[in-house]
């Protein structure tokens, strides 16, 4: 594989020539180091002249940029040099590399994503990376890297021509009709946007990078003393009072420009061919084409404000689309949006979805609320250590208890909301399952999706009669629970979302009346 | 046992005699390997002798009593069986996990064998599906009947068509 063999030994050579990536990609890959170098020469410069002279400072910050910006722009143009890719009937290949050749291969039939996007430089040279994926989702980390492929980057319409004829199946013909909107975004579902989680983390975050300033300055205790004074001047409960307005606000702006950044002209289209296509981005220019034989199911999420203002978020359950942390947007179909057009999406998608839940036992109340109770004792013994340890003055005193008594509430509400959530059941061909309080989530699995079952019961759980069903699927997370069911009722469910699986390992006995 | 309705049956099998003598000897290593610093340390430093020979010695009795329990229980606990449409095992005790996967979503089939199972002639096998949270793991079956069972498994997964998806 790695010997540099002539790379044209492919039996069709012939009708498949090898293009290669757009040359301005080294344009854009040099002005982002200059802009870097800047950012970061600048500060330099300015520190280091100020501590001896200009020329000296001069003297080391020039050849650090030169370095900065000549070594990956010299790398990145040797890459686009001997990068080249084609498609041929039945691959799409790409070779790279100069020393150690390295040739990437994937199946055209096995192709079940198309990824385009293109950051604002890339944007002014009319360039898009296109990143391909293929279903293939194995258990280790690197394995879902091995099975896509990056072409970074190719002019627009070059993309725009390998998204169409790679998600072209062999035997279906491009219909005439046009494709078919399933969701619009539209500019008010941006007030959603503060309700999410986001807000309290870019609060925190802006909070630390304040602090952090300071301390690059050598004043790190600056924003302490600053506080201190506003309290001496205004009082502690003002102060405090001001400064949570003050944070959260810079939260919510914060999370207004990331998710209109992220979602604005979001829509939603089922192309000819099978395909969904989501098309977003302010700046950053994003759509992911996706074969819809490779969506077993939908999600709907429910993240807490999000919920009490009665919107959800949609997300999609798709072979080699991985929940995971660092993209949890990719699987992001419609974004949070009133109730009712998410219940339309989901429809679009994969048809009628209503139905009603069996609810889960009265112990899996008793469950979360011994939760509860625990949570409320670990709060109420660290209070009682920390008044007996420290001598407190009575504001901070008073802002603990407050504090743990707020979340004492909050714990013990979460209990019945949780509890409230709980839910199965069977409709059409799909098993629905929904838990969760902080973010709640509906899941609809395609049950010819599901490809074993893992059950799950603790000590705590037998006492109690309850069980956890896992159904285990090569789409989305992998795993899609419904937690604390009925032991005996699990069971009969699990039998009749797939039949013959569970069956000859189950022990009917009949409840004697 | 007075329950009624819908319960799982235990798999069928129990797990090779041989993994009670392989989990103990993986028992005494774990508690050599907790016991060993502090009893040198407690051997070469004399003042602080009780300090480090007390809980030595508590970890090595610890040690010794789940070595000498721990396996037996396990072995009644862990139970698997293959029958011809899928693969099904229970364990844990205290947090029991059964697992089915279909014969017809098995995409591999992996016999592996460590040093120290080497030394008891056992084998784990392991199926995987397409899910990341499918695999059945089977620790701790005779070599023989474990290399029998992958190439059965193999064989049945090859006669189904499809990506297994």
């Amino acid at each position: 594989m790695t010997d540099a063999a002539p790379v044209d030994e492919d039996p069709t050579p012939a009708e498949a020539p090898w293009a290669r990536l757009h040359r301005d990609g080294l344009k854009v890959t040099a002005l982002l180091m200059l802009g870097g170098a800047a950012l970061g020469g600048v500060p330099a410069l300015t520190g280091l002249a100020s501590g001896s002279s200009w020329p000296i400072a001069l003297a080391i910050v020039v050849p650090g940029a030169v370095l900065v910006i000549g070594v990956p722009v010299a790398l990145d143009a040797v890459r686009l040099h001997v990068t080249r890719y084609r498609v041929t009937d039945t691959r799409v290949e790409m070779t790279t590399g100069l020393l150690f050749k390295r040739r990437r291969s994937l199946a055209r039939e096995r192709i079940r994503s198309v990824d385009l996007s293109a950051h604002p430089l890339q944007r002014v040279f009319g360039l898009v990376k296109v990143k391909v994926g293929t279903g293939e989702s194995g258990s280790g980390a690197g394995s879902l890297s091995e099975q896509t492929l990056t072409l970074d980057s190719v002019d627009r319409a070059e993309a725009d021509r390998l998204r169409a004829e790679l998600l072209r199946r062999a035997g279906v013909e491009a219909e005439a009709d046009a494709e078919q909107r399933l969701a619009t975004w539209r500019l008010g579902w941006l007030r959603y946007a503060p309700l999410s989680f986001l807000t309290p983390l870019l609060s925190g975050v802006v909070v630390g990078a304040l602090f952090q300033v300071a301390d690059w300055f050598g004043r790190g205790g600056l924003p302490v003393e600053v506080t201190a004074d506003l309290v001496e001047r205004y009082g502690p409960w003002r102060v405090l009072g001001m400064g949570l307005v003050a944070v959260l606000l810079i939260g919510v702006v914060g999370s207004l420009a990331f998710q209109g950044e992220a979602w604005w002209g979001h829509r939603l289209d089922r192309e000819p061919g099978g395909t969904l296509r989501v098309r977003r981005g302010l700046l950053n220019n994003r759509s992911l084409s996706l074969e819809e034989d490779r969506i077993r199911g939908v999600e709907i999420v429910e993240p807490l404000g999000v919920r009490l203002a009665g919107a959800s978020r949609l997300d999609v359950v798709a072979i080699g689309l991985k929940a995971e942390q660092q993209n949890a947007d990719l699987t992001t179909l419609v974004p949070a949006a009133p109730r009712p057009v998410i219940s339309a999406a989901a429809e679009a998608v994969i048809g009628p979805i209503a139905t009603e839940l069996t609810a889960h036992p009265k112990a899996a109340r008793t469950r979360r609320l011994r939760w509860a109770a625990a949570a409320v004792l670990v709060l109420a013994a660290i209070v009682a250590a920390v008044h007996l340890l420290w001598p407190i003055p009575g504001f901070w005193s008073a802002v603990i208890v407050l504090g743990a008594s707020l979340t004492g509430a909050w714990a013990v509400w979460t209990a019945f909301d949780a509890y409230a959530s709980l839910g199965h059941g069977l409709h059409r061909g799909y098993l629905v399952a929904r838990r969760g309080s902080v973010r709640r989530s509906t899941v609809h699995l395609d049950r010819s999706g599901i490809i074993g079952w893992r059950l799950k019961q603790s000590v705590f759980q037998r006492r109690m009669g309850l069980m956890t069903l896992d159904a285990t699927t090569a789409a989305g997370r992998g795993h899609y629970a419904a937690v604390d069911g009925e032991e005996h009722e699990i069971l009969d469910f699990a039998d009749a979302a797939v039949p013959d699986l569970l069956r000859p390992f189950l022990i009917r006995e009949e409840p004697e009346e | 046992m007075k329950e009624t309705g819908t319960r799982l049956r235990p798999p069928r099998n129990r797990f090779d005699r041989r993994t009670l003598p392989w989990w103990r000897l993986q028992l005494v290593i774990a508690t050599a390997v907790a016991v060993a610093p502090p009893a040198v340390l407690g051997a070469l430093i004399g003042p602080a002798r009780p300090w480090l020979l007390g809980p030595a010695a508590v970890i090595a009795v610890i040690g010794a009593a789940a070595a000498a329990v721990m396996p037996v229980w396990w072995h009644r606990v862990h139970r698997w069986e293959v029958t011809d449409t899928a693969v099904y095992s229970l364990t844990g005790y205290f947090w029991r996990t059964w697992r089915i996967a279909p014969m017809s979503r098995i995409q591999t089939v992996d016999t592996t064998r460590g040093p120290l199972q080497n030394l008891f002639g056992l084998s784990t096998v392991v199926v995987t599906t397409a899910s990341s949270a499918g695999a059945v793991t089977l620790k701790g079956l005779d070599h023989e009947e474990a290399a029998a069972l992958a190439e059965r498994l193999t064989e049945l997964t090859d006669a189904t068509p499809g990506d297994a998806t």
